[in-house]
């Protein structure tokens, strides 16, 4: 990492930091979405972005998360931190069982397959059997957790900064995973599947172990995202959260690290400016949002940043491993269709 | 035994919608290789439009005709002016627009209609037919009225020279470019012929589920489910996938699990046929080069 981009990393987190004494209660709610969406939009970036799988259904992991979170604090008065390495887990699980009969899916065959499990998720927890446990369509109730070792922190103002340092440590270890071998595994997958396997990946493996993190990210997101609103209930994890992350990793931008942290900023704010500047049909406003960021940043925000930085003479940044090979790439899979 | 048959036979009623609307997904997949997320909206949307004809005393037949040609237009204008442009864009970030377009369809709609439950005619008699205790005359229409549409689709595809130059603007568009095929304005007209199909689609519906902004929702997941079981790039196959989902969603609602989870194992059952057969039961099967 070079020099520059580390003092702006640490400026970033200082500004992160001095965030919630700035802002009402409301905004810092609002803030902490953004870094939950972050982790999620982060996971669904891993599979989709790098490793070339389309998922349409990763609000349902989101959902099971949440649910795991809930369900935990609420039946077996688990503190709310210990709740997020079990929801981690139980995704993990759960994306690795279902990434194995999707190894044998491609292209929009997946987005079905993903897309059945988003539309069936919040089916499934209005179940009547399983409504001991989920509290079926009324959902769960849960509290917010109050600020420890008596720090002058009110509890909206604590749980930014536990979800900051989760945050953190997350984009840390998907750094590190993705700048070594691991990653350059996933993007060779993703650009040329058979040259990866002549050259001894074992594709099937890594395609169902990256299902199971992106799965395990998007679901830590989901129990943080729990404790934030303190409420789960089945139709807020309906269909169309799996297509807004999916809107938020193209607009932020596919296979980069900081994209994700864009796309959360679009997918959490973006629909408040529509309501404001529409009461009527906010979703209209929203839809156009979309369609002009698409025809303005065809390679999502940060494609365009690093576009801006690179006609400044600059030497572009890089955001990660496979941003500088995307482009390209996507073109060539464009052309060869 | 009767139950029995009625769930089949209402099934294969839904069915002919599903399969109608999977047509034209279809229809724009073999066109344009996208699988178009706001068909479902732009049927919608013509569906309202034929409610207004006939509110302001159209004829149903009148309204009906002028409906699909009114969406026919439609069509290429949408491709015309808001796909065109990202035509060169990453798959994902057109995925992006026809969401844009799905949401913005759905918005506007209810901004001009209000989301209230609207009725909407059938053309067909309310009698059944042939005092028969399964199906309504609509239902019946309903199948009629896919099946017609399928066999003038297959008859421009196959018999009209229009129809080849589609075809070879899908396949290979740098060679059909050659020979003096303008594949822009083919895209536009599949574009066009999808939303018209779409129209029919919606206004036989519309009857059965009533007219309202979010009538689609669900007949657009059954209707991609069937396309991708049929195969996706196979017409037939969309239509023969839109019946068996209908029959498949119906019989095991009524009689093995209940309404509750009938969605979530009838996607369940589709996604198991995918994973044995991995491109439908009618599709090209890819073969991969080294």
């Amino acid at each position: 990492m070079s020099r520059n981009k580390l003092i702006f990393l640490v400026v970033l987190v200082l500004v992160a930091c001095a965030l919630p004494f700035l802002v009402s209660n409301y905004r810092v709610f609002q803030f902490t979405l953004v870094l939950v969406y972050a982790i999620a939009l982060l996971g669904l970036n891993l599979l989709t972005g790098y490793n070339g799988q389309i998922s349409l259904g990763h609000g349902a992991f989101y959902a099971i998360g949440a649910y795991t979170a809930a369900i935990l604090m609420d039946k077996f008065g688990f503190p709310y931190w210990a709740t997020l390495p079990i929801a981690g887990a139980v995704c993990l699980v759960v994306g690795f069982l279902f990434g194995l009969p999707a190894l044998r899916l491609e292209g929009i065959y997946l987005a079905l397959a993903t897309f059945a499990l988003g539309v069936s998720m919040p089916q499934l927890l209005k179940y009547h059997h399983l409504e001991k446990w989920t509290g079926g369509v009324q959902g769960i109730v849960i509290t917010k957790p109050d600020a420890p070792f008596g720090l002058p922190l009110n509890p909206d103002q604590w749980l930014y900064f536990f979800t900051l340092v989760v945050m953190l440590l997350m984009f840390l270890f998907a750094w590190n995973l993705l700048r070594g071998r691991i990653g350059r595994a996933l993007i060779a997958i993703r650009d040329h599947h058979v040259a990866a396997e002549a050259m001894g990946v074992n594709t099937s493996i890594y395609k169902s172990l990256t299902f199971g993190v992106s799965a395990l990210y998007t679901g830590i997101a989901g129990a943080l995202g729990a404790i934030a609103v303190q409420f789960v209930a089945p139709d807020s994890f309906n269909i169309f959260l799996s297509i807004v992350f999916l809107v938020g990793i193209v607009i932020g931008g596919l296979a980069s690290i900081p994209g994700a942290i864009y796309g959360a900023i679009f997918i959490q704010f973006i629909p408040n400016i529509a309501d404001e500047l529409s009461k009527a049909a906010p979703w209209a406003i929203f839809g156009i949002f979309m369609i002009g960021f698409v025809y303005a940043m065809p390679f999502g925000i940060n494609g365009a940043i690093r576009m801006l930085l690179a006609r400044f003479g600059r030497k572009a940044q890089t955001g990660g491993p496979g941003s500088t090979i995307t482009e390209s790439s996507l073109k060539t899979k464009e052309a060869s269709q | 035994m009767d139950a029995l048959l009625q769930q089949v036979f209402a099934g294969l009623a839904t069915g002919g919608i599903y399969a109608s609307v999977a047509l034209a997904l279809v229809m724009i997949y073999q066109a344009t290789h996208h699988l178009n997320f706001a068909q479902g909206e732009m049927a919608m949307f013509s569906t309202y439009l034929a409610w207004s004809m006939i509110n302001a005393g159209f004829g149903y037949w009148a309204a009906f005709f002028l409906t699909v040609s009114l969406s026919f237009v439609l069509g290429v204008v949408i491709e015309r002016v808001i796909i065109r442009p990202v035509e060169n864009a990453p798959v994902l970030s057109v995925v992006v627009v026809f969401i844009g377009l799905l949401v913005i369809l759905n918005s506007v709609t209810g901004w001009i209609y209000t989301y209230t439950i609207k009725t909407f005619p059938s053309p067909f008699p309310t009698a059944p037919l042939f005092g028969n205790k399964f199906v309504s005359s609509h239902q019946i229409g309903a199948i009629g009225i896919t099946l017609v549409v399928l066999l003038l689709l297959f008859s421009f595809f196959r018999f009209t020279p229009l129809g080849l130059a589609m075809r070879a603007a899908a396949q290979n568009p740098v060679s059909a470019k050659l020979v003096g095929i303008r594949v822009g304005w083919m895209l536009a007209l599949g574009w066009g012929l999808a939303a018209a199909i779409g129209s029919i689609a919606g206004m036989m519906v519309a009857p059965i589920v009533f007219l309202d902004p979010n009538m689609m929702g669900g007949i657009l997941l059954y209707a991609f489910a069937a396309a991708l079981v049929g195969g996706v790039d196979s017409p037939g196959g969309a239509v023969f996938g839109g019946f068996l989902v209908g029959v498949l969603e119906n019989v095991l609602g009524a009689f093995v699990i209940g309404n509750e989870l009938k969605l979530a194992v009838a996607l369940v059952l589709i996604i198991g046929v995918l994973v044995v057969k991995p491109s439908g039961f009618f599709g090209k099967v890819n073969v991969s080069r080294v």
